[in-house]
């Protein structure tokens, strides 16, 4: 069984739209019958909007825990709150108020309070979600607004994908991924065969790009790039193209700007299946056949994909060559 | 007056709307400008500010002095998050898992732990070329948690607030906050007098738009919204807001033209100066407050 996990580092580069497109050409080929689906974006959990699929199961996820005032038992000492790194207790009317948002779940609150009259409460955060959809089984996850732990809400939902892949000897698990490089995204990484990258060229996407390649050979996971709208702005196309070649990491399709992704959102559907000869569509058809090669026969050490780390520092803002 | 750029889902304008603003805003007013987007700050590429300052922040975590520690595991019961764990005549700690509360040190019984600054990123300042006071938090690529960053990122009080001669100005803060909807974005939004969501008239745009707006009205900051990229997708959001009695505070229309200037590193108002008094409307707006 193989994990594809989909990333960006910068959002809105079309992420969703090709992991959509690819839960619909995996339909036919190697994998066909045997794919499933996570949708690891769990702060902005979108894929359920194209694929339409039938909800089967709902399990609540808890996450941290937060701390809660006995007011009667209080002696307004404000010892939590100068023990509070979180800024999470505030004055109100008087007394000490835990504001939940802001509360880490640390407890250091609790175990300084004289009176013993702060507890631990846990929060039900976002919940576990399964369904159904035309391409193979779903796991997907809802965060409630503002909530923590969104990486141990990933990590629930990739954990429950492997189970029933392997369950039901499913041999492909596609994820799609978070932006950013931070929690989230080290837990849709963790552990996965192959990362395709999801660029844009332009100077923000080029900059995101080189951050989420250093945290994905970080996490020692192959990857390789693709560039949506890519014809928007050509010199910097050109720029990650001389970018990935100077590092070793294979480049695996162009996707040329095509208002048939935005139409295809509207109307929920995968662009593939929604206009299959759009330019969009033939492009990705044929970035998914490259990615079959490459999972169905993985690179060894020395080819593509498995470069040496970028080492030059990835902080600097601006400095792509 | 602190004023937030958010959206939720990501890519769909928030650095475009932030940097124009910003922009917009120096003419008359004392700008300050923060990138809250720790994971892939990109605000820099559009403002080109002289980044002449830098400091190294994180989370302060436990050091066991070995020769003091009695292996009791008080620690480690107190530690919420298993950053700290006694095994046999050894006690470890995960930097990692670490949240920085400072519990386990005093906790203590033997005062053998004392703390150490872990570093997880930097916070690096300077001045733009118009005179906006710019700051941005860079998490380090592999760590986990860009709260701690962003907590000390909107300490930062630059040195000296520009000044122009004759009329006080007002000062405006505008935050660049990060995409989604979880602890970044909240610890972003927390203190904010106003937030601008930016979003696209697509289905994805509207479901993470109402994630934001869901933040934002537990936390009771009015909120005002920009539509980008309009005309692609359809007037869902459009109607949404109408519902929900937000305000459309501007519309960008997807033109290729300003993506591809965008795309090279220009701001819109830069690329665009046709849209400097759409700007300057959605900013007088904003500050005479969007929900009257």
């Amino acid at each position: 069984m193989k994990q594809l996990v989909i990333l960006s580092g910068k959002g809105g580069t079309g992420k969703t739209s090709v992991t959509a497109a690819f839960a619909h050409l995996a339909a036919q080929g190697p994998f066909a019958g045997r794919v499933l689906l996570a949708d690891a974006d769990v702060d902005a959990a979108n894929l359920e909007l194209v694929l339409q699929p039938r909800r089967l199961d709902t399990q609540p996820f808890r996450g941290g825990q937060v701390a809660v005032i006995d007011e009667d038992r209080c002696l307004i000492c404000g010892d939590c709150e100068s023990a509070c790194r979180f800024d999470a207790i505030v004055e109100t009317d008087g007394r000490w108020v835990i504001d939940p948002i802001a509360c880490d779940g640390c407890a250091a609150c609790v175990y300084q309070c004289p009176t013993e009259s702060i507890r631990m409460q846990e929060q039900r955060v976002g919940e576990c979600r399964l369904s159904d959809s035309r391409y193979g089984p779903l796991h997907h996850a809802h965060l409630h607004p503002g909530q923590e732990n969104s990486g141990k809400l990933v990590t629930q939902v990739r954990q429950r994908a492997r189970q029933q892949a392997l369950d039901e000897e499913r041999r492909l698990v596609i994820v799609d991924g978070p932006p950013g490089i931070g929690c989230p995204v080290i837990a849709a990484v963790s552990g996965a065969d192959l990362a395709l990258l999801v660029t844009e060229p332009t100077v923000s996407g080029i900059h995101d790009l080189r951050r989420a390649l250093g945290t994905v050979q970080h996490f020692g996971v192959p990857a390789l790039v693709c560039i949506n709208k890519a014809d928007v702005y050509p010199k910097g196309a050109r720029d990650i193209e001389t970018f990935c070649e100077a590092n070793g990491i294979a480049m695996v399709g162009s996707i040329p700007f095509d208002p048939s992704i935005a139409s295809a959102l509207v109307a929920g559907e995968a662009v593939t299946a929604y206009r299959p000869e759009a330019p969009a569509s033939l492009a990705l058809s044929a970035l998914w056949e490259r990615l079959v090669s490459v999972l169905v026969e993985p690179p060894t050490r020395q080819d593509d994909g498995f470069a040496e780390p970028i080492t030059d520092n990835l902080n600097q803002p601006g400095t792509f060559q | 007056m602190r004023i937030v750029v958010a959206s939720g889902k990501g890519g769909t304008g928030k650095t475009t709307v932030s940097t124009s603003l910003a922009q917009v805003a120096t003419e008359r007013d004392a700008v300050r400008f923060l990138d809250c987007d720790v994971e892939a700050p990109n605000a820099a590429l559009f403002l080109h500010p002289v980044l002449d300052s830098q400091r190294e922040v994180g989370i302060r975590v436990p050091r066991v002095d070995a020769d003091a520690c009695t292996y009791c595991g008080r620690c480690a019961e107190v530690c919420q998050f298993h950053a700290i764990a006694v095994v046999g005549q050894k006690t470890l700690v995960f930097d990692d898992l670490c949240h920085g509360c400072g519990s386990c040190a005093w906790m203590c019984p033997e005062q053998a732990i004392s703390e150490t600054l872990s570093v997880t990123g930097v916070i690096d300042s300077g001045t733009t070329p118009e005179g906006i006071a710019f700051a941005q938090g860079v998490m380090n690529v592999g760590q986990t948690m860009g709260v701690p960053i962003l907590r000390e990122l909107k300490k930062w009080t630059p040195a000296r607030l520009p000044e122009a001669p004759g009329a006080p100005r007002r000062a405006l803060e505008i935050l660049d906050a990060p995409p989604g909807a979880s602890c970044p974005v909240v610890e972003t939004l927390r203190g904010a007098d106003l937030v601008l969501l930016v979003t696209e008239p697509t289905p994805f745009g509207l479901h993470d738009l109402k994630q934001v707006v869901a933040i934002a009205r537990e936390l009771g900051i009015p909120a005002g919204v920009v539509i980008n990229r309009d005309g692609i997708g359809d007037d869902a959001v459009g109607a949404w807001c109408a519902e929900s009695g937000l305000p459309i505070l501007l519309r960008i229309p997807m033109e290729r033209r300003i993506a591809e200037a965008i795309a090279g590193g220009r701001t819109l108002v830069d690329a665009a100066p046709e849209y400097r008094p759409g700007f300057r409307d959605l900013l007088e707006r904003l500050v005479a407050g969007v929900n009257p």
